[in-house]
């Protein structure tokens, strides 16, 4: 009790100094951060931005529009980050996105009834089976013939539009189906479809990946996939696996993104969406070398890449701009969350810390 | 020039050479001289300092202490560039060659024979066809280095140094991925080059190839000179004694004492493993082997005789080409490390790096993942069941620090190495194949390990030890099978009247079928 530091009053600011530390050492104190200030930013700028009002029984606010333009990014994000875990990458989600959409599109173009449930049902499970067909094949080439993931999947995107535009046929197809539109603009409860489709989608997934052993296997290939091998961990059908998820929920993200329109346009639905799932992933924490995955990070990701949409309309920038404005985001949080940087400031302040008695004496 | 004139043949002489690491003393007053027209090998078992010393030699590492002469001249190479101005040239087991270019490309790249500022391609051909054909090689200098084979490419890497015009060529491990038409072929390229005066060190692991080429070694032990031979006038036995440091006698005495710590638990009724005419092609040759439940099996051989590979075909970890394996009494046909573990064995890699642990996943998990594996990806090991594990281990195997949580890459090698023991501990295995598990870990984590052998025998449990020291196989083992040049070449039963003697007498038994 002699020394000024055991003071219970110094005792409790270290422990506040620890917490702090902690936090910052998180890997998502920084998108987190930037997703809040562009929050308050919309907030000022356009004072309407922080309502949510209750219409009909439906949620509705500029809040709610940002929840909803989440949806899409968080369910290709969740299966690229688990396709990243294993050391991989997905870059057909966006073509399998029109795959699926042209699949269930033209399905409901051909039925005799497109409004019925049954048609719509079956149309949906038809999209999906696109995913995981494509899927399939990704894991395929990835897992069995061991080709490199970054042009295993980048086959099924450069082809991927030529076939959802051969099931097309050419052309844009577009089918009045209301439940089937309901599943992209309708309310569960009062929130919207999308919301609940993508949440329902998070929690399966987490559920799948951490209260099984499939997370841990994920992750053992990702780091050491020799050293899994000879664990026992099968690698091959583990990755096979991640692809078909990969694609499959990109199958979702497709229906749900193309819903609204109601029109499969082969060449432009979920285009370049691969890469924004890609920066989810990055901004969710999780490094693209693979191992170690953080699927929690992925909300803050998804939330933060549709506030810089969002953001970019408010401030009333040219559209044309906003790639622009997600690599400035994308470059301020992985600097801010740079290991190097961090231990240079650790230093520096360790330095200072050591300097400090030094010019006292002086 | 001519008043520090060495005698005529001396090529390279290095004398005193002494590198440190932090902590480490690699080298220690090391001496070799090279001969032109002379093939000399490097001999010493791992870690006794022969890379080092090449790359001293090359330029890589700069010497502490200790002088390098090339050609009576003293040199200080600050850089491996000054090394191959010298005229010293290597070539690595490793092909470092551009395989996607073209065999002319490869042999005279950075020599190619220019017109202006352009390259004259025919007239860089016809030079590359010169070479080669220097060294009786007939191949067309426009095919691509891929397409030949790996011999082919290093045949290639040698042409190269003569382009180079090299004084000094070093072959580091050249013949380990050669067949023996091969290697026959390489010597004879060798022996081309060594009658044009060319200065040779030969390094590699199989006696049998030493004894057949090399005209003079020099032996390194711990860092430290042993003896420069005449290689007509060393044994076999005498070599090795060398490399690994005791006489035959000298060591008969520390394991009569240990001897006795071994007692016999082996039943030999029922076999736990057999395996008849179990081979792969390019790895071991066919071998039979019968495992029985509560003995040690020891297994001895040089760095590269094939002990590894043999343990990797019994585990599964590689697929064998020819024969059988039956695990209790049941044929075995998928040969993966999953089955295996399915069916009680399981397998201890040497490299612990790249093929033990799972770095940056935690000391619990990387418990777990093997037990897990076995129950496949959907049935979790319980969370409790799990902690149990891992603390049981924690406690009997003394892991340090004592926390699960710890990310494996933080501990230190004897304790990553204890947690690999772990996870193949939870799997309850009925025969635990360990290669190399005490190599590079300290003394006291070494006698922990021995002893925990010793108890899991007694509890039932088969072992099959691999290790290149030989006294802790002798200490350890109940039988000991002795590989040489890739072949089960005996299998001794451990006894008063065994010693390292009797051990370094069939590995060093010269080998006419290999």
């Amino acid at each position: 009790m002699t020394t000024p530091t055991s003071t219970p009053g110094a005792r409790g600011a270290d422990r506040g100094l620890v917490l702090l530390r902690r936090v910052a050492d998180h890997g998502l104190l920084w998108p987190v951060v930037a997703l809040v200030v562009l929050i308050v930013a919309c907030g000022l700028k356009s004072p309407g931005f922080l309502d949510v009002a209750l219409r009909d029984g439906h949620l509705f606010g500029q809040l709610i529009d940002l929840l909803r333009n989440s949806a899409t990014p968080l369910l290709l994000a969740l299966g690229m980050c688990l396709v990243i875990a294993t050391g991989g990458i997905d870059l057909s989600v966006g073509a399998v996105m029109a795959i699926a959409l042209a699949v269930s599109l033209t399905f409901l173009d051909g039925a005799a009834d497109p409004g019925a449930p049954a048609t719509v049902l079956l149309a949906i499970g038809l999209g999906l089976a696109a995913g995981v067909v494509g899927g399939s094949f990704n894991g395929f080439m990835v897992a069995v013939l061991g080709i490199q993931p970054f042009i295993a999947t980048m086959i099924l995107m450069v082809a991927g539009r030529g076939i959802a535009m051969l099931i097309t046929q050419g052309q844009i197809t577009t089918v009045t189906s209301p439940p089937f539109k309901s599943i992209g603009s309708g309310f569960v409860l009062g929130i919207p479809t999308p919301v609940v489709i993508a949440a329902a989608a998070f929690v399966l997934v987490a559920v799948l990946v951490r209260r099984s052993a499939l997370g841990m296997f994920l992750e053992s290939i990702g780091i050491n996939r020799e050293a899994s091998r000879l664990a026992g961990v099968r690698s091959r059908s583990t990755t096979w696996i991640v692809y078909v998820i990969a694609g499959t929920l990109a199958a979702l993200a497709g229906l749900v993104y193309g819903a609204p329109t109601m029109a499969a346009d082969a060449n432009n639905i979920g285009l370049l969406k691969e890469l924004d799932a890609i920066m989810v992933v990055v901004l969710g924490g999780t490094k693209l070398d693979g191992g170690r995955f953080n699927l929690g990070g992925l909300i803050a990701g998804a939330l933060l890449l549709s506030a810089l949409e969002r953001a970019v309309i408010i401030f009333q920038l040219p559209s044309q701009t906003t790639p622009l404005f997600k690599a400035v985001v994308l470059i301020a949080v992985c600097v801010a969350g740079s290991p190097i940087l961090r231990d240079r400031v650790q230093a520096r302040r360790l330095r200072a810390r050591a300097a400090r008695p030094v010019e006292v004496a002086a | 020039m001519s008043e520090t004139h060495p005698p005529h043949d001396e090529v390279v002489r290095m004398t005193g050479i002494t590198i440190t690491f932090p902590g480490v003393k690699a080298l220690d007053g090391v001496d070799l001289t090279l001969r032109a027209g002379e093939v000399h090998a490097l001999m010493g078992e791992n870690g006794a300092g022969k890379s080092t010393l090449i790359k001293a030699l090359t330029g890589v590492y700069r010497v502490d202490a200790g002088g390098i002469e090339v050609r009576g001249e003293e040199l200080a190479f600050d850089g491996p560039e000054q090394a191959q101005a010298a005229g010293i040239s290597t070539v690595y087991q490793e092909i470092n060659l551009c395989s996607n270019l073209s065999v002319a490309e490869n042999v005279m790249l950075g020599h190619e024979v220019r017109r202006g500022p352009f390259i004259d391609w025919r007239a860089t051909r016809r030079e590359a066809r010169r070479f080669l054909q220097r060294l009786h090689l007939d191949l067309d200098p426009r095919s691509m280095l891929a397409s030949h084979s790996i011999a082919v490419q290093q045949l290639c890497a040698i042409a190269r140094a003569l382009v180079v015009d090299a004084k000094v060529l070093i072959l580091d491990e050249p013949t380990s991925s050669l067949d023996k038409a091969e290697v026959a072929e390489l010597f004879r390229v060798v022996r081309t080059l060594r009658d044009e005066g060319v200065a040779i060190l030969f390094v590699s692991h199989f006696l049998d190839q030493v004894y057949a080429i090399a005209d003079r070694m020099t032996v390194l032990r711990n860092g430290r000179f042993v003896g420069e031979f005449r290689t007509a006038e060393l044994p076999r036995r005498e070599l090795i004694s060398h490399m690994i440091g005791r006489t035959g006698e000298a060591l008969a005495g520390i394991e009569q004492q240990a001897r006795a710590a071994v007692t016999s638990h082996s039943s030999r009724e029922t076999p736990l493993l057999t395996a008849v005419g179990l081979g792969k092609d390019g790895s071991v040759q066919p071998f039979d082997l019968a495992l029985y439940p509560g003995e040690i099996v020891g297994v001895a051989g040089l760095l590269g005789s094939g002990r590894s590979e043999v343990a990797r075909l019994l585990t599964g970890a590689d697929r064998p080409d020819h024969g059988e394996m039956t695990v209790h009494g049941t044929p075995v046909r998928r040969a993966t490390p999953l089955a295996s573990l399915k069916r009680g064995v399981a397998l201890s890699s040497e490299d612990r790096k790249r093929e033990g642990i799972i770095g940056d996943l935690t000391v619990r998990e990387n418990v777990a993942l093997a037990l897990q594996a076995s129950r496949g990806t959907w049935r979790r090991v319980p969370r409790r069941e799990l902690d149990e594990v891992v603390q049981r281990y924690m406690v009997t195997l003394n892991i340090n620090p004592p926390n699960p949580n710890a990310l494996i890459k933080n501990l230190s090698g004897g304790n990553q190495q204890k947690v690999l023991l772990a996870r193949w501990l939870a799997t309850s295995p009925r025969l635990l194949v360990l290669d190399e598990p005490t190599r590079g870990i300290d003394i006291g984590a070494k006698a922990e390990i021995q002893k925990l052998v010793t108890d899991l025998a007694a509890d039932g449990m088969s072992v099959v030890f691999i290790s290149s020291e030989l006294e802790e196989v002798l200490r350890l083992s109940q039988r000991i099978v002795v590989m040489r040049d890739r072949q089960k070449v005996a299998e001794i039963e451990n006894g008063d009247d065994v010693g390292t003697g009797t051990v370094l007498e069939a590995i060093a038994a010269s080998g006419e079928s290999a």
